[in-house]
């Protein structure tokens, strides 16, 4: 919480000048009660019509002034609590982006988004409120009450037992009722999950007849839901009821104690309707107080919740030294391991290989043998734990990851592609890269057809996650993006998955025929694309059980035997 | 465009009220108790005159009078507070009914709407539509009702009480009080634009940072972060332009309005001691003026914010009812047809269909496939498979041509005789959230638990499923929840094992399933089509070359259709996708 402080600094004055000019406004009211105090008891029986007028006047000059010192106030509010929320929002988003992967998988991609949007906006909301309102609502009860203590002690206690009541009222019923706001949302959100699953089932749910099912099952939610909201507002509803009762019984009280008083001579009548507007400041006042104090505990938890996300410091640490063309002449893995938790069992243990310019290296093995693990630990997406990666003679972490990655051109196995235009999306490998290397790369990847049917060619808009591409049309185009930047080293990391037998062979075709051809990984679960590969890993388990050309593991690799008869290659002897 | 919006409104709020109406007599209920309930409260002030009025100096003071009326004061709060407390409950349960009702004829009419409407539109929209959007309906509703009847019956009381007591003070009061009223509106109107940048600003925000959030990884491997932030900053620091704007202007709201009352508020005790000083007033008659000048005022902002509201909650209403005008489906035949014989026997015969009649896409395809064939359906992603799922099932209607189950036109079916024939396994599974006894029930809930163990056993799923811990009463979150993608699979494979019907539409595993899974996954589909008309969306050669009839795509059309050997022999688009497995 304290950190986040810090991109509050800049807006100290603003800071301190908001609640002032709130504190003056609300003094300017208190004095009220104390003018009809004087109209009644002085003006009114002098006779004096001009003290009348004077007293109005001066009534409506506090106005004018009020006005304007809370003008002036909401303005510093205002930009104290936005230049504020601004600066957090830049702060976390440059965060996250230094965060290393491992911390990435840890946070998960929604918390990520609710920090930086739900959270901060409710963050600033609070600090808004809390500028304008946090000082002006008890300075109001509180005023109120010690201007009754000016007024007649002895009444003024009927004030202190009136705030304690309504205080005892207003926070009961409010934090009262939260669990049941909460189950108003727990019941809110299984509605929306039962129509959700719906829209997106809805051709399971018709295929099998079961629409009557799925809306009685909506029926017995909905009423859940609207249970909950009838329970929830039994108690609401009795909020205004009862601090209405409280406030005016305490007038009550206060009249007739005030009475007694008058009739003694101690007070006049004047100062009696002082102490009773004094009265009605107070209700009002302190439901807003209850309201804000909620606000800031909501504010508050969402604030905890950035910091948190401030203090996760990057857990990989940078190295010093450029890539130069002799780290790139060959890549080592020397009895290679990974473990993501240091508890955990290790991902990948004791791989072992070597490959050099040029080469193509399958990895092939079931989902969660370590297939996507390996690769990622080639442009330092992750750390291994034990054994060395040696770049030429140059151990992994003493590259700068930048210039690292760099070397290297990446195909995840999700094909994601960002709002904007082809060119802006191939333009991610190398922002240098003329309109020739981009088709260049687009030949290579089988993408040039997509871009020529388009109207616009490179400059074709490109959809917010790319949605305006078919699935295989997004994977050729990643592909591209990667070998604009003609890479040193590619991974394909199952990318193939989304293209056919005849585009994936004509894809390694291109690869194979490029200039300086690219040290190349491509990850798979079939052997038809691996097969004809200079070495081809077999993992299971996180382990190397195999390593050799497609022949050599058939004979030799019964596992590579199974995932190769699996994968219907069973036809090759008749046709191959 | 005014004009039609109010008369769109005025058709909104007229079926809103037909909602209502079952509500009716609570909200008789409701409106005499908030009028009885504001009258007393009216009341309340002028007591409070006559008891300051019963103590005007030392040894002037009425005991007598005073606790006489101090004591009317503790009944009128009383009954005030019981019948404010009623009208808070009946209010509550009058929206909620309403709402309940709304959400109901909601979901109900989502099951009638043709597919292609849910396709076109994006669930998240048609979410919003039935949750938030109903919400804010709620709350307008809510709000509606408690504050623009008694808001309403407060400025009359008020005036009422007022004229009686003075009619001149009462003029100075009506002339200015309008006035915040006015300047609430011209706050309001004018901050709307400021308000609608800034929400703009925000979804613009919000779509970078979804995009840059979903995929950090990949802008990390491209070091992409920078240009990534400089984008976020430009539309940040934007958004901080709008939303000071938006928030300042919006927060001077209360300030003015304050004003406003204030000026008032000194109009009346200028006036009002102006008019004890002539003896047409007691100064506990100023009193009471001076307690109304202050709550005459409150209404108006309260009104004020409640047009705003009901304007609001008018408007996800007529969201609402957008939705629920959309045409439902062609209605099934009066008198539908069954089949003799359930054989599984399925004839295209010269069928057309588009989405969108400027591209047609399936023209004049006709297909023939007897009982116990097996079709596969080849071609690359995206080829237009899901088009002819959606024709079989009857998801879509053919524009032209016609579709026969066993001799009988699927048009003269009913919807739910046709797709009980037809048992379907696609690759994006779809779980429902529930137990793995409901999910595989889900076919036929009223199975007894052994045929559901034994649906799970011919899936290949029963082991896995021991396996959890607590069994077949292991409960699956939504969307699949914790299971692999190729257990999903299983358990959509014994959804369909539970309720075997004669067709079967089958989506082979692609790359994303272990090998292990795969092979039972083929297993299990093996057995299922024993004697099953099946078609098949292929990914295996051997699936493929056991096929009775393959049909290849592309691009929304059927290219070639033929047996294995006859397509190789034509040299075709499939004979190039064959050999492209072998090419090197």
């Amino acid at each position: 919480m304290k950190r986040l402080v810090a991109w509050m600094t800049p807006y100290r004055k603003e800071c301190v000048l908001g609640p002032l000019f709130k504190l003056l406004e609300a003094l300017l009211e208190l004095i009220v009660p104390l003018i009809i105090a004087q109209l009644v008891d002085r003006a009114i029986p002098s006779g004096d019509g001009g003290a009348v007028l004077r007293c109005g006047a001066l009534l409506a000059a506090l106005a004018l002034v009020g006005l304007a010192a809370s003008v002036t106030a909401q303005y510093f509010a205002a930009r104290a609590a936005i230049g504020f929320s601004t600066s957090l929002r830049h702060a976390v988003f440059s965060h996250i982006h230094s965060l290393s992967f491992a911390d990435l998988d840890r946070l998960g991609s929604a918390t990520l988004v609710t920090r930086l949007t739900g959270d901060i906006n409710q963050v600033q909301t609070g600090v808004n409120l809390g500028l304008r309102l946090l000082l002006r609502s008890p300075f109001v009860v509180f005023g109120a009450m010690i201007m009754a203590f000016t007024i007649d002690g002895r009444l003024a206690l009927i004030f202190v037992g009136v705030i304690a009541v309504l205080f005892l009222i207003v926070f009961g019923i409010i934090l009262g009722t939260m669990p049941m706001q909460r189950q108003i949302r727990t019941d809110t959100d299984a509605v929306s999950a039962v129509t959700r699953e719906n829209l997106s089932g809805v051709r399971v749910v018709r295929a099998f007849r079961r629409e009557a099912g799925e809306t009685a099952r909506f029926d017995r939610l909905n009423r859940v839901l609207t249970r909950a909201h009838l329970h929830a507002g039994r108690f609401t509803a009795a909020l205004n009821p009862l601090t209405y009762v409280a406030l005016n019984l305490a007038i009550v009280l206060l009249l007739r104690s005030g009475a007694v008083r008058v009739n003694a001579g101690s007070l006049t009548q004047g100062q009696v309707i002082a102490l009773y507007n004094y009265m009605s400041q107070i209700l009002v006042e302190l439901v807003k107080l209850a309201n804000l104090i909620v606000t800031l505990t909501k504010s508050a938890a969402c604030a905890r919740r950035v910091s948190e996300l401030l203090e996760v410091s990057p857990s990989q640490q940078d190295g010093t030294r450029e890539i130069t063309p002799a780290d790139l002449s060959s890549l080592t893995f020397r009895d290679v391991g990974i473990a993501y938790y240091a508890s955990g069992d290790a991902a990948l243990e004791h791989i072992s290989f070597t490959a050099l310019p040029g080469q193509t290296i399958g990895i092939i093995g079931g989902t969660g043998s370590g297939k996507s693990t390996l690769v990622n630990l080639i442009p330092r997406f992750y750390d291994h734990t034990s054994g060395e990666i040696l770049f030429g003679d140059t151990p992994i972490r003493d590259l700068k990851i930048a210039s690292l990655r760099q070397a290297i051109g990446v195909v995840p196995q999700r094909a994601a592609l960002f709002q904007g235009t082809i060119r802006s999306n191939l333009l991610w490998g190398n922002p240098e890269a003329t309109d020739q290397d981009l088709w260049n790369a687009l030949e290579i990847a089988q993408a040039a057809e997509i871009v020529r049917g388009k109207p616009a060619g490179l400059e074709e808009p490109v959809q917010q996650g790319g949605r305006n591409f078919s699935g295989g049309q997004r994977q050729r185009l990643t592909i591209a993006r990667a070998l604009v930047r003609r890479p040193a080293i590619l991974i394909l990391d199952d990318s193939a998955s989304a293209l056919d037998y005849a585009t994936d062979a004509a894809l390694r075709r291109a690869l194979r025929e490029m200039d300086n051809p690219p040290l190349t990984f491509i990850v798979s679960q079939r052997t038809s694309s691996v097969r004809f590969a200079d070495r081809i890993l077999v993992l299971e388990d996180g382990l190397c059980v195999g390593q050799g050309t497609h022949a050599e593991l058939l004979a030799s690799c019964p596992v590579y035997r199974e995932i190769h008869e699996a994968s219907a290659g069973k036809e090759e002897s008749v046709h191959g | 465009m005014a004009e039609k919006n109010r008369t769109f409104q005025k058709k909104t709020l007229r079926r809103v009220l037909r909602y209502i109406r079952p509500q009716m007599g609570f909200i008789g209920l409701n409106l005499l108790l908030s009028l009885l309930s504001v009258a007393l409260t009216l009341y309340v002030p002028i007591l409070i005159g006559r008891a300051i009025d019963a103590m005007v100096g030392a040894g002037r003071v009425d005991f007598g009078l005073l606790t006489n009326v101090l004591l009317t004061v503790g009944i009128c709060v009383g009954a005030t507070a019981l019948l404010q407390w009623l009208g808070g409950v009946l209010n509550n349960r009058i929206t909620f009914r309403t709402v309940q009702s709304l959400r109901q004829d909601a979901f109900e009419h989502l099951h009638t709407l043709p597919l292609k409407y849910l396709d076109a539109h994006s669930s998240g929209d048609i979410l919003s539509r039935m949750i938030a959007d109903v919400d804010t309906f709620a709350d307008g509703l809510l709000l509606g009702f408690t504050q623009l009847f008694t808001g309403i019956v407060t400025i009359l009381g008020t005036l009422i009480f007022m004229l009686t007591l003075s009619p001149l003070i009462t003029l100075a009061v009506v002339v200015l009080t309008p006035l915040s009223l006015f300047v609430a509106r011209f706050i309001a109107t004018h901050t709307y634009e400021m308000f609608r940048l800034q929400s703009v600003t925000r979804g613009e925000q919000t779509a970078v940072l979804n995009e840059a959030v979903g995929d950090l990884k990949l802008i990390q491997a491209f070091s992409h972060g920078e240009a990534t932030i400089a984008r976020y900053d430009e539309i940040n620091s934007r958004l901080q332009d709008c939303s000071l704007k938006a928030t300042f202007f919006s927060s001077l709201v209360n300030p003015c309005t304050r004003f406003i009352n204030s000026v008032v508020y000194a109009a009346v005790a200028a006036a009002g001691g102006f008019t004890v000083l002539a003896g047409g007033l007691t100064i506990g008659t100023l009193t009471s003026f001076l307690s109304y000048a202050n709550q005459y005022t409150k209404p108006f902002n309260e009104i004020s914010g409640v047009v705003t509201e009901l304007e609001n909650a008018l408007a996800c209403a007529g969201r609402i009812f957008e939705m629920m005008d959309e045409p439902p489906m062609t209605p099934d035949p009066v008198r539908p047809e069954e089949p003799a014989h359930p054989d599984g026997d399925f004839v295209m015969e010269d069928v057309s269909f588009s989405y969108d009649p400027a591209r047609p896409l399936i023209e004049h395809l006709s297909l023939h496939a007897a009982p116990g064939q097996r079709i596969a359906i080849v071609g690359p992603t995206g080829c237009g498979k899901t088009t002819l799922i959606n024709l079989l099932m009857r998801f879509y209607d053919v524009d032209a041509g016609r579709i026969l189950l066993d001799g009988v036109e699927t048009r003269d079916m009913t919807r739910a005789s046709l797709r009980s024939r037809i048992g379907m396994v696609l690759q994006d599974t779809w779980l429902p959230a529930g137990t793995i006894r409901e999910i595989i029930a889900f076919s036929r809930p009223e199975a007894e638990e052994a045929e559901i163990i034994a649906a799970a056993k011919a899936a290949h799923a029963h082991s896995f499923i021991r396996r959890l811990p607590e069994g077949y009463d292991t409960r699956i979150g939504e969307a699949g929840g914790s299971l692999s993608q190729g257990q999903q699979q299983l358990l959509c494979i014994a959804r369909v094992m539970l309720a075997l019907p004669p067709v079967l539409i089958l989506d082979e595993a692609t790359s994303s399933i272990d090998i292990m899974t795969e092979q039972r996954i083929q297993k299990a589909f093996t057995a299922m089509m024993a004697g099953r008309t099946s078609f098949i969306v292929a990914h295996r050669l051997s699936t493929i070359r056991n096929a009775d009839l393959i049909l290849v795509m592309n691009a929304g059309k059927v290219v070639e259709q033929g047996t294995h050997d006859s397509l190789l022999a034509r040299g075709g688009a499939y004979a190039k996708l064959y050999h492209a497995q072998f090419e090197p």
